[in-house]
């Protein structure tokens, strides 16, 4: 986090509240490397549900981008569209979408991401939510039925049926083989069934230090041991820990949505309580919950926490009394 | 006392100065409830301003024999009055709308615009007055609810009051008819309110301003966001 963008460049000094915290990249040059690190995921959707995917996420992408330039223009504000962030909320938006969905419907969803998710807000930085997870909870609001309906990959010869193996697991008792899971080759929303592909692009993120590790391991332990636990005492019924981790849209959320800058807490032990419980909140939507799946409700949920969690988790100052 | 104020204004602030929902905020439980049609806000718009002008008479008409002690007490059996005539004559005469507005009818006894203005108005003023600003009210509550109304019944179905709008390709945004279509409705209109009243005190200032500061001097404003 850097300082904030709009500054005038007027002055030479630039006079910023706290938190000051010091990072390698500037806003613009790490969300740039978010747009990279997403681009395995883009490639994976387009192999696996076919070249209509691909005009999905430029629709998303275009649309954000359109919508934040015209409400910057009508707020009277400096356009910045090449600070990537609409860039990266139209991608987010576009691959946690399902295959073949309506072009008016990823439209829709992507002005409200932007409008209502970001800009109501007073534009990057000072979003509650993060925006492409609102513009998706919109959409499966208004559209409940196109946006859980997967198609099946288009590509393998044997695919899995079309239901995802988080709604086979939950109405069917069915649990979908790792190695597919793994590849992407199986229902799901666009970007979110290669955990491969998704596991390039975070990797890439960590080793960079763009993201902080400690969310992603922070959800990646806590859904193993509450998992684990619900595994342990009936392993027929309730998934191991493996499969919560490559299904749905659990490494997209943990790499991707819950580090987000914005969004997520400040400092490291914020960081190791808001992962934890993310992945509470999804292991018991998961199992106990009407939907089969819930990361996203669950980042939506605890980013409703953040500053809670910030107020709570403020590092002792040193030679402060206990 | 407002002595002062004429009384076609006691009028006009309930529509837009003081609008019950965009400006005071009141009555959110019906407001956000039944707001699912335009038909089902006129309806309850209007249950709520025969209650509102009627019970404001009454107290008003006895301001001086009601002791302090009890007031609260007394407001609330003058409006239960009013509101049991709504209710009966709605489940007699309409019982569709009555029907789909369920328990919000009975509920109007607890709606806080009602009991506000009794204490904050009718109690204080004659009755001619509380009756101007009874239905003022009334009618910007009204107004309120049937915009929300409107808006979420076009978008949520397609249609206004019952006749089919949208071209036959619009599917219906479902959210709209959900709780969450209330909230954000209701959220993006009364910033859409503040936004445009907002407005018109910055042209009025303006105009102040131009009036005595002379015009060779270059006046320097600040951005009020």
């Amino acid at each position: 986090m850097s300082t904030l963008t709009t500054a005038n460049p007027a002055y030479k000094l630039e006079l910023t509240s706290s938190p000051h915290i010091h990072s390698r990249w500037s806003t613009k040059q790490a969300m740039w490397m978010v747009v990279y690190a997403l681009i395995p995921a883009v490639i994976a959707a387009i192999v696996f549900f076919g070249f209509y995917q691909l005009i999905i996420i430029s629709m998303s992408v275009c649309v954000c981008v359109l919508t934040e330039s015209a409400i910057k223009y009508f707020r009277g504000r400096e356009i910045s569209i090449m600070d990537g962030s609409g860039i990266i909320t139209g991608l987010l938006l576009g691959l946690i979408l399902p295959p073949n969905f309506s072009l008016f419907g990823t439209a829709l969803g992507s002005v409200v991401a932007i409008a209502l998710g970001k800009e109501i807000f007073g534009g990057l930085g000072f979003n509650i939510f993060n925006p492409a997870l609102v513009g998706r909870a919109f959409l499966q609001a208004t559209y409940p039925v196109p946006m859980t309906t997967w198609s099946e990959p288009s590509y393998a010869v044997d695919s899995v049926s079309s239901a995802t193996p988080l709604s086979a697991m939950k109405f069917d008792a069915v649990f979908a083989g790792k190695t597919e899971m793994l590849l992407g080759n199986i229902g799901g929303s666009l970007g979110e069934t290669s955990s491969l592909a998704i596991l390039i692009g975070g990797i890439f993120l960590i080793a960079i230090q763009v993201v902080n590790w400690r969310i992603p391991v922070a959800m990646t332990l806590s859904v193993i041991v509450f998992g684990g636990i619900f595994w342990l005492i009936d392993p027929a019924v309730y998934p191991d820990p493996i499969f919560h981790i490559l299904s749905g849209g659990f490494l997209m959320g943990a790499l991707f949505m819950a580090t987000d800058w914005v969004t997520s807490p400040l400092n490291s032990k914020g960081m190791w309580i808001y992962g934890t419980a993310i992945s509470l909140v999804i292991v018991i939507i998961r199992l106990f919950g009407g939907l089969p799946e819930g990361v996203m409700y669950a980042i939506l949920f605890m980013n409703g926490f953040v500053p809670l969690i910030n107020k709570y988790s403020v590092p002792r100052i040193f030679g402060e009394a206990k | 006392m407002s002595k002062q104020v004429a009384l076609s204004k006691e009028y006009v602030k309930g529509l837009w100065e003081n609008n019950p929902v965009f400006k005071q905020v009141l009555g959110m439980c019906p407001m956000l409830a039944v707001t699912t049609s335009a038909e089902n806000g006129i309806g309850m718009g209007l249950a709520t301003t025969f209650v509102l002008v009627f019970s404001s008479i009454i107290i008003s008409s006895a301001r001086k024999l009601i002791p302090s002690q009890v007031r609260i007490a007394s407001y609330i059996l003058v409006i239960a009055t009013f509101v049991t005539i709504v209710d009966l004559v709605l489940k007699a005469q309409l019982p569709s709308l009555s029907k789909a507005l369920g328990p919000f009818i009975p509920l109007i006894v607890v709606n806080c615009l009602v009991l506000g203005r009794q204490e904050a108005f009718s109690s204080k003023n004659h009755p001619g007055r509380a009756f101007l600003d009874a239905l003022g009210m009334g009618t910007g509550f009204t107004i309120a609810l049937v915009m929300l109304g409107g808006a979420r019944e076009i978008l949520g179905s397609g249609q206004i009051l019952g006749i089919t709008i949208m071209p036959e390709m619009f599917e219906p945004w479902l959210i709209m008819i959900l709780p969450a279509g209330a909230f954000l409705t209701l959220g993006l209109m009364m910033a859409l309110f503040a936004h445009l009243s907002l407005r018109k005190k910055r042209i009025e200032r303006d105009a102040i301003l131009k009036k005595y500061v002379k015009p060779e001097e270059p006046v320097k404003m600040e951005e009020t966001e």
